[in-house]
């Protein structure tokens, strides 16, 4: 029997098929060799691409780091005429507007996969996935605009009002809900940033609920167990890990948002103590400033990328590890 | 039987069902809410000139965003171009030879920190090491910024789709004699076409509405040019200088310009997901 390859090249015939048989297998073993090293090769691009942002990132802010040192990170001062800079405004932004944004996306998006993996009608339940789904596909341009346009303007009027009599007369949280209420700020920004994340965050939910072995879940409806019982005592505990890996990637996404929140955040560089108050995130501070920035300034704002890059870098690789591992530990139970 | 508990438990669960029923249609709500402004006020703004004439300078009447599509469908179009083979490639290697490596372990937990990274960083990446070098920017730089966030995508349902191709089918054609290559690339890179198309055209859906990274690499362009070595317009940075702007008829040219990502952006999707069902029902 000759293999079809000897057929196609007659003139290896004479040479007995042992030999041409050798000639091939060695040049299969070189194109082999290339072809694993060329591959190789594509895929070391990302791995490339991670060091040489790191690197360069670091490279730009050098002039930044070495006047202001470490104290850069907690230093008030954003002052471009006087090339005083600090980061703390910046942080404080995107610390609280992803704070906020979790807060408000974390319930919500648990209690949609609930429905859509316990209570949902069959028929139903693909429309709605994709529903959410292309939720999460709306570019984050779109939230900004529908922040700034329609949300702001409605917030101003009934949201802000109502937390104000309300939250903002309660001790100690109170000064958080006061001052001028024109509809932009960190809250505003915050608001916004949980619908962007939301769907995230619900379908990693939803598809982590979904692996729970049905015989857990039967066994448990089969004991008298309620609905709210199910998904509380059996589904949440099995999927622990990759609720919390699903939370920090919506997380990493907030921290590092950055049109739908220049839109409605009202890029201020002063701190206020009022989440009313218009203030500035890392990346909207980069969004707005780089454009008109001089040596130094941008200087600054690649120190303020490289801390973003590093915050966000962290928390992506916890709810990665987080992921892997509960999808691993998934893997031995089953 | 103990009532008063049983009432409880059917209250809590009462309570808790509740609640994720409302937050389900407070996320519906909201979808249908920003769909119905978007097309309310984007098509209002739809028209002829739209397509055939470039941005209007400020304070200026009219014009159109023909520049701004014309730059966009270039950036992300070379963009395609440049993540697409690079990105199928590396999912390749990630799979067939992924088992044998660390390095691949390493790459494709940096590819996954890199499927979320936030896409303004990538920006200052491509500014710093092309921008700031040649010293002006470039539709070029904005195809770069965008590959760089469209490669992870593409790598990673290669990656997923290869895995899900039977081994047996490996196996045959390895032993009929095919050379390892000849199977990544002709059996199960072939199995695996319906999966990777969907990776590519979910990558395309995503650079499509990019806008942070462009606003550092390709800025903007208020005159029509198809120079990929000069500053170009683009649909998403126009959106936000103009959405911004205090003229009314730039603020009406972003909602039309909105209106055309979102379209876009959810065309693609949709499509990928045929494509995608298409392939599990065969």
């Amino acid at each position: 029997m000759s293999s079809p390859r000897t057929a196609d090249q007659p003139a290896n015939l004479g040479r007995g098929p042992a030999s041409s048989m050798v000639a091939i297998a060695r040049r299969q073993q070189t194109q082999d060799f290339w072809f694993h090293k060329l591959t190789m090769l594509f895929s070391l691009v990302v791995l490339v691409s991670l060091i040489g942002i790191i690197a360069s990132l670091l490279l730009q802010s050098l002039p930044t780091f070495q006047k202001f040192g470490l104290p850069f990170i907690w230093r008030i001062e954003w002052d471009i005429i006087n090339e005083e800079f600090g980061a703390l405004i910046s942080i404080f932004g995107t610390l609280a507007s992803a704070t906020i944004a979790l807060l408000i996306a974390v319930p919500l998006s648990f209690g949609i996969a609930l429905f859509l993996t316990e209570n949902c009608p069959v028929w139903l339940r693909r429309p709605l996935g994709t529903a959410v789904e292309l939720l999460a596909a709306v570019p984050s341009i779109i939230y900004g605009m529908f922040g700034l346009f329609i949300f702001a303007p409605l917030f101003a009027e009934y949201g802000q009002p109502a937390l104000q009599s309300t939250l903002g007369q309660m001790p100690l949280i109170g000064p958080l809900f006061g001052g001028a209420m024109n509809g932009i700020g960190i809250l505003a920004a915050g608001l916004i940033l949980a619908f962007m994340i939301l769907p995230f965050i619900a379908a990693v939910m939803r598809d982590v609920f979904e692996i729970v072995p049905p015989i857990l879940r039967e066994s448990a409806y089969g004991i008298g167990c309620t609905t709210w019982e199910v998904v509380r005592y059996v589904v949440l505990p099995y999927t622990q890990k990759g609720v919390i890996g699903g939370v920090m990637l919506g997380l990493g996404r907030a921290l590092g948002e950055t049109m739908a929140v220049t839109f409605v955040i009202g890029n201020s560089q002063r701190l206020v103590p009022s989440l009313f108050a218009p203030g500035s995130s890392i990346a909207s501070t980069l969004a707005n400033e780089f454009a008109e920035a001089g040596d130094f300034h941008l200087s600054a704002l690649f120190a303020l990328g490289f801390l973003l890059f590093i915050i966000t870098f962290v928390v992506l690789a916890l709810a990665r590890l987080l992921v892997a591992r509960s999808e691993k530990s998934k893997g031995a139970k089953t | 039987m103990n009532t008063a508990l049983y009432q409880r438990r059917k209250l809590t669960n009462t309570i808790g069902v509740g609640l994720s029923m409302f937050a389900m249609a407070l996320g519906l709500f909201v979808l249908l809410w920003i769909l119905f402004i978007l097309f309310k006020n984007g098509i209002a703004a739809l028209d002829w000139a739209m397509f055939t004439q470039s941005t209007p300078a400020p304070g200026s009447e009219g014009g159109g965003l023909a520049n701004a599509i014309v730059g966009s469908l270039m950036i992300v179009g070379f963009s395609t171009l440049i993540s697409t083979p690079v990105g199928i490639f590396a999912g390749i290697y990630l799979a067939e030879y992924g088992d044998e490596s660390k390095t691949a372990a390493v790459t494709r937990f940096v590819t996954d920190i890199m499927l979320s990274a936030p896409s303004i960083i990538l920006g200052l990446f491509i500014y710093a090491i092309l921008v700031a070098q040649v010293k002006h920017f470039s539709g070029w730089a904005g195809s770069l910024a965008l590959s760089l966030i469209a490669i992870p995508v593409v790598v990673r349902t290669t990656e997923n789709m290869l895995r899900l191709v039977p081994g047996s089918l490996r196996e045959a054609a390895f032993a009929l004699g095919a050379p390892r290559w000849k199977v990544a690339t002709m059996v199960t890179l072939r199995a695996a076409q319906a999966g990777v198309v969907t990776g590519v055209l979910l990558a395309l859906a995503r650079i499509s509405g990019e806008t942070a990274p462009l606003l550092f690499t390709a800025l903007n362009n208020q005159f029509f040019s198809t120079d990929m070595n000069k500053p170009m317009s683009n649909l998403p940075v126009v959106i936000f200088q103009f959405a911004m702007s205090p003229y009314d008829n730039w603020v009406r040219l972003a909602w039309g310009g909105a209106l055309l990502i979102t379209l876009t952006v959810l065309v693609l999707n949709i499509v990928a997901r045929v494509v995608f069902r298409e392939k599990v029902s065969s």
